[in-house]
């Protein structure tokens, strides 16, 4: 059949692929030399791309329920490594994660260490056991693992306010990359964005978002490295920068001590435009408290480890093996990526600041910079913005305000690169959110349509009926999606750590618990998930209200008050109720070994 | 102690190790970030707690996984756990 074959010719298949696009960004090139407009290039790149990824998901359409909910379980390890990078890393990692590291420094490179460590607890606590289970979707280890329709349900209910969160960040980030390359208004080109989303796993569910995700992962690293080696090479900082940055960290640190960090008045700071901001803290000194550092450390490396997106990729392997090995592929092409964002932070950062460097413009005057191509572009975006607070005629390091967006996107352009590049940039990041889209949007149709329509409302359902069902509930979660993007309530990156918190506080210790303590029961896993939840969404809505918080924990480390909530609460209920029948835990000595069948395969 | 005991006690101890390298290099080391970060051991002339989040943890936990892995088939390989052809 076509499908063996397909298999035993990705490496042929996504090579070649590969090789089509580089053609195509050098036939881009050479398309900029004869003239063509720069507009014309970034539509080019975004719409070529998407129209690849839609095919691919065209090509991967299945009535099969195997294939539509775990691509029939036979993804190789390295491709399945690829397809949980780009399905992992997000709007937030490629657009986003630089910014906040070119704002903040070593406080937000937090995120850096959250986003990898997390890998190390879904390798050896839970991807290799959830695999044996066997089951469709996350919810689905829960229902039958503790057993009962509200215990699938609860699961259900956390998966959804998590992933949700979640992919309105993503959908939001589609919709800014695609106003600024169609340039298009940005309540238009959020459903713009929704409608490449639903091209990719409407018709192919898992299987189609497997087979788009290794692409957008090509794309999306090509698109990020590609530019932070030309940079690096052309500020002179050397033609491997991950290894040659050091002289170029410490001149940040030697300007920063020259410049010194003004705190801008409210008034001054309530002129600048929303979501903006300035440089405010050192780049490379430790300048957050360890707790600080730590705690979102860990909220991020709980939540990898609880977001069902992530997990519902290593139900695909074909066995636990590969499944264990497979998220070691899975870090190390996100490695790859995570170990350049600093290194595009600090170019980014020293060729804006640097008076010496052609590109510099602190130290300007004001009407010099007013008058620089980019600027003028960024600011009409609302993504870049400067004032004269001083009234000196020169611009300050306080002065400058940049959207955390712009610091990936526009660099290639600050930095002097042709155009060519920042269209590259910006297939790349449309890219990244659509792929952490695809997965997101699905998890949760998945979630709906196998955990409460199939299991809980018509077991009798045929697979014809339960994949229109599923389809009907992907369509539908998109929009909805998409409405609250619009509205735009929270940044990129803050609604993103807001999924990682509110997955830990609910989903964490119910998923590990289930595998690693018999004892573990319904009552318990209940009380763990929704107390966890609610605990954890309390804190959150006190802190935004103004509330004070405590130990430490803000609005973006919430997650550690749930998760606490959710383990005592487990633990004790599962104590004072009755323990798990010997069926049950038959099932989780089942769990425990690799060979044999599937747990559910048994039942 | 049953077969199945003895692998899941292996299993576990691996468990252990593995977190206690990951919660040197994901949390351990940062408490003593400031200290770190005035030493002279400075990996390609970063400076050191700096170095670590942007690169040594980061590699660390990739080999770290890999490593794990390679130890848990080497367990369910003694106790004759290992998936066979037709399994799944």
């Amino acid at each position: 059949m076509i499908k063996g074959k397909f298999i035993d010719n990705l490496p042929k298949v996504y090579g070649i692929y590969t090789g089509g696009f580089l053609v195509f960004i050098i036939l881009m090139a050479i398309a900029e030399q004869a003239g063509m407009s720069a507009k014309l290039i970034g539509i080019f790149f975004v719409a070529f791309t998407v129209l690849i990824y839609a095919l691919i998901g065209w090509l991967s359409r299945t009535l099969q329920v195997d294939a539509y909910y775990v691509a029939g379980r036979q993804v190789p390890t390295v491709f399945n490594g690829m397809a949980t990078a780009a399905d992992w890393m997000s709007g937030a990692s490629f657009v986003a994660m630089a910014g906040g590291i070119y704002f903040k420094g070593y406080g937000y490179m937090a995120l850096l260490v959250g986003w990898t460590g997390g890998y190390v607890l879904v390798a050896s606590l839970l991807a290799p056991y959830l695999r044996k289970f066997g089951c469709y979707t996350v919810p689905d280890f829960i229902g039958t693992r503790y057993g009962g329709n509200l215990a699938r349900f609860s699961a259900v209910i956390v998966l959804t306010v998590a992933s949700f969160t979640y992919v309105t960040a993503q959908i939001n980030a589609t919709g800014t990359i695609a106003s600024v390359a169609l340039d298009i208004p940005f309540g238009i080109a959020v459903y713009v964005g929704l409608a490449s989303i639903l091209m990719c796993s409407m018709l192919g569910g898992m299987r189609a978002v497997t087979w788009t995700q290794v692409a957008q992962y090509i794309v999306l690293i090509i698109a990020y490295l590609l530019p932070v080696f030309w940079i690096s090479s052309k500020l002179g900082a050397g033609f491997f920068p991950h290894f040659m940055l050091a002289d170029e960290v410490a001149r940040i640190a030697e300007l920063e001590g020259q410049f010194g960090f003004v705190k801008n008045s409210a008034a001054d700071l309530a002129t600048v435009p929303k979501g903006l901001a300035g440089i405010t803290k050192a780049h490379s000194s430790v300048n957050a408290t360890p707790w600080a550092f730590i705690s979102l450390a860990v909220c991020m490396m709980a939540g990898t480890a609880s977001l069902p997106h992530v997990m519902m990729r290593y139900f695909t392997t074909p066995s636990v093996r590969t499944a264990r090995r497979s998220v070691g592929w899975s870090l190390f092409f996100i490695f790859l990526l995570y170990s350049s964002a600093p290194m595009l932070a600090t170019l980014s950062k020293l060729s804006l600041i640097d008076p010496t460097l052609p590109t510099g413009i602190i130290g300007k005057t004001i009407a010099e910079v007013q008058a620089i191509d980019w600027y003028q572009n960024w600011n009409q975006a609302n993504l870049m913005f400067i004032s004269d607070f001083n009234g000196n005629g020169t611009l300050e390091l306080n002065e400058f305000f940049m959207g955390g967006k712009a610091v990936v996107l526009a660099t290639p352009e600050i930095a002097g690169l042709p155009y060519v590049i920042s269209g590259l940039v910006a297939a790349g990041g449309m890219a990244a959110a659509m792929s952490t889209a695809d997965g997101l949007v699905l998890a949760i149709s998945n979630a709906l349509s196998h955990d409460i329509y199939y299991k809980i409302i018509n077991p009798k359902a045929e697979t014809a009926k339960r994949l229109i069902v599923a389809r009907v509930l992907l369509v539908l979660i998109g929009f909805a999606g998409a409405t609250i993007a619009a509205l735009e309530i929270q940044g990129i990156l803050g609604s993103v750590i807001w999924a990682f918190d509110f997955a830990m506080s609910g989903l964490f210790f119910p998923l590990v618990l289930g595998v690693w303590w018999k004892r573990a029961n319904a009552p318990g896993a209940v009380a763990g998930m929704l107390l966890g939840l609610i605990s954890g969404t309390a804190y959150l809505i006190w802190v935004r209200s103004g509330g004070s918080g405590f130990l430490g924990i803000t609005q973006l480390t919430f997650g550690i008050v749930g998760a606490a909530v959710s383990l005592v609460s487990m633990i004790v209920v599962s104590l004072i109720t009755a323990a798990p029948d010997a069926a049950t835990q038959k099932m989780v000595d089942d769990v425990r070994i690799p060979s044999g069948k599937t747990v559910l395969a048994q039942k | 102690m049953s077969k199945q005991e003895q692998h899941w006690e292996k299993t576990r101890n691996l468990l252990f190790i593995t977190l206690a390298i990951w919660f040197v290099f994901s949390i351990g080391i940062f408490l003593f970030g400031a200290e770190m970060q005035e030493s002279n051991i400075r990996p390609f002339g970063y400076p050191l707690t700096y170095w670590f989040t942007c690169q040594g943890s980061l590699a660390i936990f990739v080999i770290l996984i890999f490593w794990f892995a390679g130890r848990q088939e080497k367990i369910d390989d003694e106790f004759g756990f290992s998936e066979r052809e037709g399994d799944q």
